[in-house]
Order: C-alpha cells, then structure tokens, then sequence
C-alpha cells in the first residue's frame, strides 16, 4: 500500500487542511493551499476532509502505483495520464499496481490535488500531517518529495464507490478576490485604499506557500507601516513600506508587524491558492454577512457535489 | 475591549492603552479564559503583543458567550509568572555582529549594554514570527532599536537580538532584521520534544553573560 514517487515535479508536498491549535506555540497552520479542492478529492475517493493528500504545483510527478489504490485528482487541470490514458479530473479512478500516474504542466491555476483512498499516511506531527517546509519537519521528511520517496498509504475501510463532482470550479488568470476591509485600513489614505480596490495587481514570480507577492500601483498610507506584531489570518493582505501589499498564505508566520489593508473572505481563499505568478487580481470590499454567504455557498456545492455515479 | 472582524473568520481583540507589559499580561490572560471555556467555534487562538486573534472554525458564529466575553472589561488578574529560564549569552563578537551599532545608536558603551540588557528579568510575551521565537517583554527603553532598514537573508540560530522594544532569540536559522547582539546555545524548539516550545508565554527570562 504505498505510492513511488518517479519524478517529483516542481514541487510536490503532502498537506492535509492544516495545523490547528498550534498558533500560541508560533507555528504556522501549513495545510493545502486551495483546501476546496484537497476536500473535494477526499471526497471523491472516501476519505475524511482531514485526510493528507498531495499538493502539485505547476508541473506534476510521476508516480508509481506499488498496489491497487482508488485516486482523485481535483483543483487545476493539469495534463494527466495513467499508462498514457487521459484521467478524469475530479471523479475517482481506480489505478492497478505497477501503473504509472504522470501529471504534466497546468492547464489552469497553480495547484492541484492528487487524494488516494485511506489517505496518505505520514506521520502526525503537533497533529497534522502537513508539511512545513521552511522549518523542515512534518509532512513526508519535513521537504518536498523527491525521486523514489515511498509514501505509505493507509488501509481504507468498506467500500469506495466511485464518485464524480457535479459542479467544477474553473481557474483563471484573471480574478476578482472578494476582500473585508481592515483591520488597519486607518493606516492608508483614502487615495491608497482607492487605488487598492481599482487597480489590477500583478502576482509576482517570488510568491510562495507563506504570500503572494503582489505588484501594481504602490498604495499610498498615512500612518507607518509598523506595527505592533498581532496575529495573522489566511488571506490577510499585508501592506509593508513599499506600499505592494501580500496576501498572506498557508505558511505565513502566525504573528507579523505590517498593517493590513483588508483580508479575503475565506469562499476566495482557493482562488488565492490557486493564483500564479503573471495572473492579474483585483479587489472588491464586502461585508461580514455577504463573506459568510458565500461561504455557504460554496459549502452547498461540496456537499451536493460529490455524487455518486450511478 | 472590543473586537473587530479580520476577514469573515476571524475576531481581534485589542488593548490599546496601558504600557506594554500590562497590556500583554491581560491578553495572556484573556487568551488563557477563553482557551479554558471551550467554545465550540473556536478553532485556535493566536495571542500577540497587545492583541488576541480568535479563529473561529469554518461557517462557525461567534456566539454570545464568545462576545461578551471578548467585550468585557479586560480581566484584571495577571497570570501566574511561569518558569524562570537563565540563559548564557556570548555578547558581541562574531556572534552578536549589531552590538556596536546599537551601542552607538544609544550613545552607550557596549559594556554598558551589556550590563542593561543583563539586568532585567524578562517575560515572554508571546510567541511568533517562527515557531517558538519569544517577543520577550521588559527591554530598558534606552535599549529599544528599530529594526535592520534590510533584513539579513541569514541569522544564526541561537542569535539574541533587539527589534524595536522587544528582545528575543532565534530558535533556528532565518532571514531577520533584528539587531543581533549576542548567540546562546539554548534549542528553544523541537517537535520532538513533549512540549516542543521551551519558552511559554508568561515564562521568565534572564540573561547571564558568558
């Protein structure tokens, strides 16, 4: 029960939805970058949403079947094939030991998922099995995963049904993130936050797993760009003195001392995770009510969504 | 106190007046109350500086109780000090490459900096920026330095620095700005250690000179 790795890709790491209750000891969360769609494969083979998966970015692996396994690939689109036939996206497949999964550059976004029945089964560490890469621990050996890396794969119980998602997200390179303004927007003038809310920001090559390094028209402030260290929330958009601002991430540090000029609302969370360096973004203000309607939302597609064929 | 919305999960609550110090020992102590009443939707609590982030668990409402709570008065007891850590520091050198500056910047001899930084017992106030790095609190003003205008791309492990008025050691090998003004040998992180942080918020802190 275990897959082999053959190539490893750009970067291929193991993540589940994160490392939570960890923030007051300072580690960051970790944790699928587009946890919509890391869900959404987990589904479709049988899993728990908390079950650890593979996190592919820009150019997939070659992996190797060691057994028989039950697979899902959900997020992006990326060319794949097993033995050189197409694989469905976001429906489940069976793949025969010795068969060869080969996932090749993005169609899409940034990011897709590849969820295997059972679950891949690292070890736990501070409960998640998430990989941290810039500390290097947790995950599959603390690092991305590299040619011939066994990953074991736990025993599933009962019987998988092959399902499919009946409603697809599609990832574009040009996107509007839905924003809740705060909680320092008394830092910036109303000439900055305007031209946060019209402008188009570019994501820079120098994006990671911790931000999305945006550029785009400097956003001009009234007040320093210091501050006290607070907590960090996924999506928050920190503006340092430069004035281009970043969409804190999965592996943002739990504490940091810029102003922030909004926050994305947690249903867009997948479209940051899922932006790529060269994509355009925009932002649109909303409040608290609308956010969490969305969030809803989108909640009802993976619940409805993950039907199985009959 | 009152909290404001970061986002659509997540609630900050922040002290504003009081010196730091006060200000801190209530938010460790707001932070403890609300960990310890178990609300269901919350997911994790990230206390800071002057401010507690509370991350509620996806679609979850706050509830009243989580609200009145985070509205009250801010809890006036202190927490109970934690463990008192001695720590030997090599100051300058090789291993503290800011202390002259600092020195310089504060019109101060480097001994003299020393002999402050030596002085105080510190708290730890939370912990941030990487895991198990201490914001600690207690810096003697004259001491308080902003930071790097560049980060360094590479600080030691072990460097004891000054970032505006905190101090605090790097538990491994990042980019920072702090000024760096001595080393220790403490591993102040490990997962695999039953308690992998060695320093706690409310824990004491005191350097010794090597």
């Amino acid at each position: 029960m275990s897959l082999r790795i053959v190539r490893p890709g750009l970067l291929t790491t193991v993540q589940d939805l994160g490392r939570i209750g960890s923030g007051a000891l300072g580690v960051p969360p970790c944790g699928a970058m587009d946890p919509w769609a890391l869900r959404a494969a987990n589904r479709l083979v049988g899993n728990d949403d908390t079950d650890a998966g593979l996190e592919i970015t820009l150019i997939g692996p070659e992996i190797r079947l060691e057994a028989d396994h039950v697979l899902a690939i959900c997020g992006s689109r990326f060319d794949a094939d097993l033995d050189r036939s197409e694989t469905p996206h976001a429906a489940a497949f069976v793949a025969r030991a010795g068969q060869m999964l080969r996932l090749g550059k993005s169609r899409e976004g940034a990011r897709t998922y590849v969820a295997v029945r059972g679950g891949i089964d690292v070890p736990k560490v501070l409960d998640s099995r998430s990989t941290y890469l810039t500390a290097g621990w947790g995950g599959f050996a603390g690092r991305a995963l590299r040619a011939d890396d066994v990953l074991p794969v736990a025993p599933a119980n009962g019987i998988a049904r092959p399902r499919r998602l009946r409603s697809l997200e599609s990832y574009c390179s040009e996107q509007s993130l839905r924003v809740i303004i705060g909680p320092q927007e008394e830092a910036f003038s109303s000439g900055g936050l305007g031209a946060f809310l019209s402008s188009t920001y570019r994501v820079s090559p120098r994006s990671d797993r911790m931000g999305l390094r945006l550029e785009g028209p400097p956003i001009d402030r009234i007040r320093p760009a210091d501050i006290v260290p607070e907590g960090l929330a996924a999506g928050s958009i920190q503006v340092p003195a430069d004035g281009q601002p970043i969409i804190l991430a999965a592996d943002r540090p739990v504490t940091g001392g810029y102003t922030k000029i909004a926050t994305v609302v947690s249903a867009d969370l997948a479209r940051v995770g899922q932006a790529k360096p060269g994509d355009r973004l925009r932002f649109v203000a909303i409040d608290v009510a609308a956010a969490r309607a969305l969030w809803r939302d989108r909640e009802a597609v993976l619940e409805s969504g993950a039907a199985e064929i009959s | 106190m009152s909290w404001k919305w970061v986002g659509d999960r997540a609630l900050l609550v922040e002290i504003g007046d009081d010196d730091l110090a006060a200000a801190n020992a209530r938010i460790r102590r707001l932070s403890l109350d609300v960990r310890d009443r178990g609300f269901s939707e919350v997911e994790d609590l990230v206390p800071a500086a002057r401010t507690l982030l509370v991350l509620l668990r996806p679609g979850a409402e706050p509830g009243s109780e989580l609200a009145s709570l985070l509205e009250a008065a801010p809890p006036k007891a202190e927490p109970a000090p934690g463990r008192l850590h001695e720590i030997v520091v090599r100051y300058g050198g090789k291993a503290g490459p800011d202390l002259a500056d600092v020195a310089e910047l504060h019109e101060l001899s480097e001994e003299s900096v020393i002999a402050l930084h030596t002085s105080v017992v510190y708290t730890v106030g939370f912990l941030g920026f990487a895991p198990g790095f201490p914001y600690l609190i207690g810096l003697p003003s004259n001491l308080a330095t902003p930071r790097l205008p560049t980060p360094r791309t590479k600080v030691p492990a072990g460097s004891v620095a000054i970032g505006g008025e905190f101090t605090g050691i790097y538990p491994r090998s990042t980019p920072g700005g702090w000024r760096l003004i001595g080393g220790c040998d403490m591993n102040l992180f490990d997962v695999e250690r039953d308690s992998p942080a060695l320093l706690a918020p409310g824990d004491q802190v005191k350097f010794i000179r090597s």
